[in-house]
């Protein structure tokens, strides 16, 4: 072992050499694969958007901002307006996020405050990250057979008892916002518990010493302390969970009722774009195409928004916690 | 084994060699078919193609993506055949040159399929149902349901009505069912694929007939329409509809029959039985369509098997259409295929 730097070292003492020409290949192409991934990336998604763009554009020509602002799918008569989809798409990621954020934000409290020992928070954490790896047809399914039936009664009450309050203005059916609004909370958890468990285990130790050491409680140091100072990291979370929830199609599909409605009810109908997507395309004729490229279009707009969002929020947090 | 191998593929290269010099007969064997379209149809098919398959070697690869879909890669030109529950309008059959042969090749009833504790036979009269499905009757102990239903317990429960979300042969037919006998209905939503349904809190849509029939399957008070097989292999209770004649019948085979019978085909041999005529007829039912290129410079072979899938559909199959809940076609029906099949390749 001591003999090893002398004769790895050339004969001038010196134990640095030029890299080979081949190392440089090396790097370079590794640079240009690195380059080329990037760009493929940026360049698909202007694909994406020239293209769909592209079958939407007599469409949007056609119905304008109307089609933002009306209710009807008619083709027959050749009506389109996605109104009710929008404020579906809006209303069931905003309530599931409600729900979802609240309950991923304690999770990944109780995870990363030393609730638990270390062995188990990871058996927990993967427990939720696995959440994620359902496939949203099995929540569907779910939702119908099991889920469903089981809130029934209590749809059924509140309805009866609370029905002057808007949200519970009608009574649950069977598919609608309600069961939907669940399965979809359940679909957002692990995006919002990843990422603010992150936010949580950055902040330094000397935060939470400092707060100990002043004679805080453990619930004080949590809240006046340890969630302010993630704050960034948690909305950031919740706006990516967002993001998820706007664009999920199939548990939707099958959970939400499918009807063209605008209203406050829980456990009324609804519909959202993506469910709209999905159940027209497969046999939607010639004159519905331009329409649903339009719907995908604004689909597009609002998730990618809403992503933007979120990620710039995580920079800059990223950013001050670093100076 | 190599060997074997190879003087396997050997062989099968010289038999193939010696058939394209002699020419016979049996080149229809490594002929393929491709074909695509309605869902509706598609548990029959797939039971002919699969015994069709076994008896003659002709593979038919049939995807069921929906009759919209499927009159789509006709169109493009990307398959042998295709199959509608809605055949082919004027505007899309003028976008094939050459022409289109379209054959009625097996026929369905669309019922009325419900959920609803303790309620085993039920009655909707022809005033009644289309008020269902424009949302004016939302109560099942509403008093024009419940005058047909004499001795049957109607509970006070809402009425769910669960329809299509997506376009569909089924929604066609049913909604140009209800368009013929409810002037209402015709104005205020219509006949079509997809049809603009009312927007009331008690109306759900759910994808396809299997769709339909667990949402109805999993919620109280539900009422929705799906195929007859669908309501036979689920075991759903399915409402008797009053017919024309105004008598009130159960689908199945003998009535989905006398509502066939009263059929006339136009020159397309296209005819949709809006509303049958006839006393044991039952009110709902429809035939479902394959249509073929009529172009001349198809190839031999293909035609060939072509024929020899539709002539096994129109008499093995007929067999095999009762037991999976379709109507078998009237003889009449199955004379006018065996000769407009002929025009099949010129």
């Amino acid at each position: 072992m001591a003999d090893t730097p002398k004769s790895v070292a050339p004969r001038d003492g010196s134990v640095s050499r030029p890299p080979t020409a081949f190392e440089y290949g090396y790097d370079k192409s590794f640079r240009a694969l690195t380059f080329a991934a990037g760009f493929v990336t940026i360049a698909l998604l202007v694909y994406i958007f020239w293209k769909i763009g592209g079958q939407a554009a007599p469409a949007m020509q056609k119905y304008g901002l109307d089609f933002l602002t009306t209710v009807k799918w008619n083709a027959n008569t050749n009506e389109y307006g996605i109104l009710a989809e929008i404020w579906g798409t809006l209303y069931s990621s905003f309530l599931a996020l409600l729900f979802g954020g609240v309950l991923g934000v304690a999770v990944a409290i109780f995870l990363t405050q030393g609730f638990l020992n270390a062995r188990l928070a990871w058996i927990f954490r993967l427990i939720v990250e696995m959440l994620a790896a359902i496939p949203s047809v099995v929540f569907g399914l779910w939702g119908i057979y099991v889920l469903i039936p089981a809130i029934r009664p209590l749809a059924h009450w509140l309805h009866e008892t609370l029905g002057f309050i808007p949200f519970f203005s009608t009574n649950l059916a069977g598919p609608g916002m309600f069961p939907a609004m669940i399965v979809l909370s359940i679909m957002i958890l692990p995006t919002v518990a990843a990422i603010s468990q992150d936010a949580f285990k950055a902040i330094p130790m000397k935060i939470q010493e400092a707060a100990y050491g002043m004679g805080t409680t453990k619930w004080e140091a949590i809240r006046k302390v340890i969630i302010p100072t993630a704050s960034g990291g948690i909305f950031a979370s919740l706006v990516l969970g967002f993001g998820r929830a706007l664009g999920e199609t199939m548990a939707l599909a099958m959970l939400i009722g499918n009807s063209q409605q605008v209203t406050l009810s829980l456990f009324a109908p609804a519909t959202t774009l993506a469910s709209l997507l999905a159940s027209t395309f497969p046999e939607a004729g010639a004159n519905q195409i331009g329409p649903l490229m339009y719907a995908a279009i604004v689909l597009l707009v609002i998730t990618m928004a809403v992503n933007i969002i979120g990620t710039i929020i995580m920079n800059y947090t990223a950013r001050q916690t670093v100076t | 084994m190599k060997i074997g191998n190879f003087s396997k593929g050997a062989k099968v290269v010289a038999i193939a060699a010696a058939m394209v010099v002699t020419g016979t007969v049996a080149q229809a064997q490594s002929v393929n078919l491709t074909g695509s379209g309605a869902s509706f149809p598609f548990p029959l098919y797939s039971a002919w193609f699969k015994d069709f398959g076994q008896k003659t070697g002709i593979q038919v690869n049939y995807q069921a993506k929906g009759s919209g879909g499927g009159i789509e890669d006709f169109t493009n030109g990307v398959v042998d055949f295709a199959a509608s529950d809605a055949a082919m309008s004027e505007e899309e059959l003028a976008k094939i040159e050459g022409g289109v042969v379209m054959l009625p090749m097996t026929a369905g009833e669309i019922v009325l399929a419900y959920n609803l504790d303790g309620v085993s036979e039920l009655k909707l009269p022809r005033d009644v149902y289309p008020k269902i499905f424009l949302g004016e009757i939302t109560k099942w102990n509403d008093a024009e349901i419940a005058a047909a239903n004499e001795g049957v317990e109607l509970p006070d429960e809402t009425i769910t009505v669960v329809v299509r979300s997506d376009s569909s042969g089924t929604n066609f037919n049913f909604t140009n069912h209800l368009s013929a006998i409810s002037s209402d209905f015709e104005s205020k939503v219509g006949g079509g694929k997809t049809v603009p349904w009312p927007n009331a809190s008690n109306f759900v849509a759910a994808p396809g007939n299997q769709g339909i029939t667990a949402t109805i399957k999993q919620t109280p008070g539900a009422i929705g329409y799906i195929e007859y097989g669908y309501a036979q292999q689920t075991n759903t209770p399915y409402a008797m509809l009053e017919n024309q004649a105004g008598n009130f019948v159960k689908a199945g085979p003998e009535a989905g029959s006398a509502a066939l019978a009263s059929a006339e085909l136009d020159e397309n041999n296209v005819a949709f039985i809006v509303d049958p005529a006839g006393d044991d007829s039952y009110p709902i039912a429809t035939f479902t369509w394959m249509m073929f290129y009529k172009d001349a410079g198809q190839d031999a072979a293909k035609v060939d098997a072509l024929k020899q899938m539709i002539e096994y559909g129109l008499t093995t199959g007929q067999t095999m259409a009762d037991k999976l809940g379709y109507i078998p076609l009237p003889e009449n029906v199955v004379e006018t295929d065996k000769k407009s099949m002929e025009e099949i390749g010129g």
